[in-house]
């Protein structure tokens, strides 16, 4: 090979791995991730949801909590008045002895009953299943801690430190588990779900239940999962397997 | 008394008690604004119990004020003329009530700066938003009646509005009852006899409170209550603590009829101190069958025994509300039916509460504004009867 033609060779190769490198982000973006353009609504035509496998929940393990105590700028929970988004259940199933453990976090229902009792619309669902509070309308009244069924609300108790950006807090507002909204919106997963993965467990799947290609609808399709609490059909967008 | 020196006695004793009922308010406020300042951490309230003492002394308020309008209710909608010359004090008395217990609610809030922001948000949804238009409205309304009673050209109105005032607070009260009666996922909670029962309590607390209140002014004004008055006042009170009975008796036997409710009775009635003694002693026996002995046994006739029944139903209405609010929040969330749970957030464990003091203090706060607004009222507008050809109040008997 004359030197003209390896130049030309390697140029050519560089050019090549310099555009893949310019594109695939995009691609990344546009065949898995969605992410929203700033300002564009949430869609109705996904509903986020997750999984939780308790076969694969390891017991004593609390990645997830530390995750989202990270993402969202939380303090480690040590007393009762202290926040929790999500929180590690230890079960005993009272008839076998047997155990599992999983992680409960907000259910973000179809029909929320937080969002029904709510007097001035704080607290809401999006179109895409997602529940919130809007920290400018919650007057902290706590009618929605006493009516959610799965004990996923918290109380700011006293004044914040360490705020994050994009999780913004004060004391006086009920919060809780966000889904991750903002890191969904820009096309991420949720912190809990990473680092579920990043301990090797992967017990918790997230994705749109609206899509049946989806990893998360072809798992519900496949195998026996509950929603807590089915009896109030609350249609939760959170899910588990084993229970 | 002096008949000259009777105007003087009664101005010093009215700015003596305005004086008191301005320093109970005052630390209220002071404790408002430090529980503001600081958070609800400096309450005995956490994620488990979000409502505490406040809130008993709130709720306590409202359904009393509900229930205090008994008596115009009986003249106006009834056709009573007996109770006629007590019902501008019975519609004063429910605003005074109903002023003090919004006081507390909306000082408890995590933000009640943004008190505009619930005046102009409403979700139609929520039993909540309801109550504030209900809240409301009966301000409105009751602003009106007063005024229909006082005012002698305004007085065809009298029966329309207080036919109004009626339905409205019937509807206030079912809607008090329901905020909890709606709350589909607790065990303590969750039932459609709750708005009856609060209904059947307001009737009692409140006509508890109108007697205090009645005798307080009769006492001050060194005036004896009307013998016969007295004597049906005590059986309708009588009756309505019967009442309350009955609707608590069906709330409890409907739980214990379902194997799924049984846990938390157990809790509620026997197991889970402090509340089954409150429950017990407080509410049903010194609350009720106390009462109940002093206002039908025909030894304790007197305006002081029902001065006394009276108190007593008040009191038994704190433990009642104690137990049902608190004592409903500390018995865990039943998440997962046929697992034993447990977790670093309430799961499977029976919370505790102990109030603190700014919230004793907000509670009283509330009392404090009641009394306040009832004690100028009437000092301010034509309230209270023109003196009662009575018999002394030691002679009533």
């Amino acid at each position: 090979m004359n030197p003209v033609d390896k130049r030309r060779r390697e140029f050519l190769g560089g050019a090549a791995a310099l555009a893949g490198a310019m594109i695939a982000p995009g691609v990344f973006l546009y065949d898995y991730a969605q992410a929203k353009a700033p300002g564009e609504p949430a869609s109705g035509k996904v509903r986020w949801g997750m999984l939780v496998d308790t076969t694969k929940c390891e017991s004593g393990c609390n990645d997830c909590v530390v995750a989202c105590n990270t993402e969202h700028g939380l303090p480690e929970a040590t007393r009762a008045t202290d926040a929790q988004w999500i929180r590690k259940v230890e079960l005993k199933d009272l008839r076998s002895g047997k155990a599992i453990s999983a992680p409960v976090m907000c259910q973000h229902c179809a029909e929320p009953p937080c969002v029904d009792v709510c007097p001035t619309g704080a607290s809401f669902k999006r179109e895409d299943g997602i529940v919130l509070v809007d920290r400018h309308t919650c007057i902290g009244c706590r009618y929605c801690m006493m009516a959610c069924p799965y004990n996923a609300r918290s109380f700011v108790h006293e004044p914040t430190t360490g705020q994050k950006p994009d999780v913004p807090r004060g004391k006086g507002c009920v919060e809780s588990c966000t889904l991750c909204v903002h890191k969904v919106d820009r096309g991420g997963t949720p912190s809990c779900v990473e680092a579920c993965a990043a301990a090797g467990h992967e017990a918790i799947l997230f994705g749109d239940l609206n899509d049946p290609q989806s990893e998360i609808s072809r798992r519900i399709a496949s195998v026996a999962t509950t929603q807590l609490r089915a009896d109030l059909r609350t249609d939760n967008g959170v899910r588990y397997r084993g229970l | 008394m002096d008949e000259t020196r009777r105007p003087a006695a009664a101005a010093r004793a009215f700015w003596t008690l305005a004086a008191a009922g301005a320093a109970v308010l005052a630390l209220a406020l002071g404790a408002a604004h430090y529980m503001e300042l600081h958070g609800h951490v400096v309450t005995g309230m956490s994620n488990q119990v979000v409502w505490g003492l406040p809130h008993v002394f709130a709720i306590f308020l409202i359904v009393a004020a509900s229930g205090a309008l008994n008596v115009a209710s009986i003249a106006s909608v009834f056709g009573e003329a007996d109770y006629k010359p007590l019902s501008p004090l019975s519609v004063l008395l429910t605003v005074a009530l109903l002023a003090g217990g919004l006081l507390v609610l909306v000082l408890d809030l995590g933000r009640p700066e943004r008190l505009v922001v619930a005046a102009t948000h409403y979700n139609f949804r929520s039993i909540f938003a309801w109550n504030m238009i209900l809240y409301n409205g009966l301000f409105a309304i009751c602003a009106l009646y007063l005024w229909a009673l006082l005012e002698r050209r305004l007085a065809p109105l009298a029966k329309p509005v207080g036919l109004a005032a009626f339905a409205w607070r019937v509807i206030l009260t079912t809607g008090t009852g329901s905020i909890f009666g709606f709350l589909v996922a607790r065990q303590a909670y969750a039932s459609g006899v709750i708005a009856p029962l609060f209904i059947a309590l307001s009737l009692a607390w409140g006509l508890a409170a109108f007697h205090l209140a009645q005798a307080f002014f009769a006492r001050l004004a060194g005036e004896a209550m009307d013998a016969a008055m007295l004597v049906r006042v005590r059986r309708l009170l009588g009756i309505f603590v019967v009442a309350a009975l009955y609707f608590v008796a069906v709330h409890h036997l409907t739980n214990l009829y379902w194997a799924k409710q049984a846990a938390f009775e157990r809790f509620i009635l026997v197991g889970g101190a402090p509340y089954p003694a409150l429950f017990w002693i407080g509410f049903v026996g010194l609350g009720s069958l106390v009462p109940l002995a002093l206002l039908f046994h025909p030894r304790f006739a007197g305006a002081r025994a029902t001065s006394v029944a009276a108190a007593l139903v008040a009191l038994g209405a704190f433990a009642f509300l104690y137990v049902f609010i608190i004592g409903g929040q500390v018995f865990p969330l039943e998440i997962f039916p046929g697992y034993e749970a447990r977790s670093a957030f309430h799961d499977g464990r029976v919370g505790s509460y102990a109030p603190s003091l700014p919230e004793f203090l907000l509670g009283t706060g509330g009392l404090a504004a009641a009394f306040l607004v009832a004690l100028v009222g009437a000092r301010a507008l034509p309230i209270l009867p023109a003196a009662a050809p009575a018999i002394p109040a030691a002679a009533a008997k």
